[in-house]
């Protein structure tokens, strides 16, 4: 089994060599929002422009859709989805708001964080989750 | 000879950025922070160095999944801030220090850490966020920059004592440079936060404090934190840590805190920083 000492904190995506692989096409598709022109491309046609990275169909209607967190199981990593946050010009709260569980509104989300964010406590294994 | 003066230590957070490039620092939510920060921005005030070295990380920036080297040195004669996805912030240029770099290049490598070398590095939030942090919304940054970019987020990572023995090895190649001028180290990123996944948004003001604790008290029990303790107990993006550990270990063993803060919430960041002289 191609397993790490991580695997057990849940609700967590790491980017390692197994997601590297799996995430490749869409964090480079991501990664290419940090040039103007490709966001102009984007913009003009999104489907055309992601047809042109070998993504899996998955992964470009999540990308379409915005589902950040189905983004992040289908490989892509957070600090490259970022780009796609930024160039539709949202707080980065939305997209935390959306891969929450239970999902929050940017509202909810800062109103949580204000309070002092998610506590650790219950929230260190998927053990803990199970039993919480 | 060039003498090592001060650390410190502070999350970079592109909030922070943010609200201080459209003027939200005396808004509600950002005033604790900017409060907290005046102390800190007095000590630098009255503390200018020559060079500061800065250990950051880039953020899917000038690095991605083509090529992301574990430590790498900014040895170029002055760096632009990067196009992150929404326009480069509108900040100076900075100054870079090549012979500072170079001397450290050469002295580091000869003690077997292998640096890449960039002359042109584009930076991000990473880096540019901590200077204004620091100095505030000069027309020319007071200072030159040397860049150390550590691969923080695509593992397998330095451990956590890899980055504390690199940075005794940019101490002593500091120490070593035959030339009269004073420098200082940033470590940045940190401290817990979680940006991704259903776990978003957790933090531990506890583990934070420990660390920040161990700084003066036990510096060598932060080179004992697993990459996995720190996702656990910091979140996935807490692992950021390790590079105060560059900052700590180009110190001297016995260090003064001069300032501490800490604040939740920054985004969904505990944000801290804290500056250490050397004694």
């Amino acid at each position: 089994m191609d397993t790490r000492d991580y695997d057990d904190v849940p609700g967590t995506y790491v980017l390692d060599s197994r997601t590297y692989r799996k995430g490749y096409h869409v964090n480079m598709f991501l990664m290419s929002l940090n040039r103007a022109e490709c966001r102009d491309t984007f913009a003009e046609n999104e489907r055309a422009y992601l047809d042109t990275f070998p993504m899996t169909d998955d992964q470009k209607e999540a990308v379409l859709d915005r589902r950040y967190l189905d983004l992040l199981k289908l490989g892509g990593n957070v600090y490259y989805a970022f780009k796609l946050v930024s160039y539709d010009k949202q707080p980065p709260q939305v997209m935390y708001g959306q891969m929450a569980q239970p999902s929050m509104s940017f509202e909810e989300f800062q109103e949580m964080m204000g309070k002092g964010g998610r506590s650790i406590d219950g929230n260190r294994t998927i053990a803990e989750w199970n039993n919480g | 000879m060039a003498d090592l003066i001060a650390g410190m230590g502070t999350s970079h957070v592109p909030g922070v950025g943010a609200a201080m490039d459209n003027g939200k620092t005396d808004e509600a939510y950002w005033k604790p922070l900017f409060d907290g920060l005046k102390p800190l921005r007095a000590w630098h005030a009255s503390n200018v160095p020559d060079v500061n070295i800065i250990v950051f990380n880039d953020h899917a920036t000038s690095y991605s999944l083509d090529g992301y080297s574990t430590f790498t040195i900014g040895v170029g004669d002055h760096f632009k801030p990067a196009d992150e996805g929404w326009g480069p912030r509108k900040v100076p240029n900075m100054k870079g220090h090549p012979e500072l770099a170079w001397h450290i290049v050469e002295e580091v490598m000869a003690e077997d850490f292998d640096l890449a070398v960039a002359a042109s590095l584009d930076l991000d939030h990473g880096f540019t966020v901590p200077l204004s942090i620091a100095y505030d919304q000069p027309d020319v940054w007071p200072t030159s920059v040397i860049p150390v970019c550590v691969n923080v987020i695509q593992h397998p990572l330095p451990t956590a004592l890899r980055c504390f023995r690199l940075g005794q090895a940019i101490g002593r190649a500091v120490a070593s440079f035959p030339q009269d001028m004073s420098v200082a180290i940033w470590g940045t990123g940190g401290l817990s936060h979680q940006l991704g996944g259903e776990r978003v948004g957790v933090v531990n003001p506890e583990f934070d404090q420990m660390f920040m604790d161990n700084l003066t008290q036990d510096p060598m029990a932060n080179t004992k934190l697993s990459h996995a303790e720190f996702i656990r107990e910091a979140g996935c993006e807490g692992v950021e840590m390790i590079m105060w550990n560059v900052m700590r270990g180009a110190l001297n063993t016995e260090v003064k805190e001069i300032y501490r803060f800490y604040h939740i919430p920054v985004s969904a960041t505990a944000y801290g920083a804290i500056i250490l002289e050397n004694k």
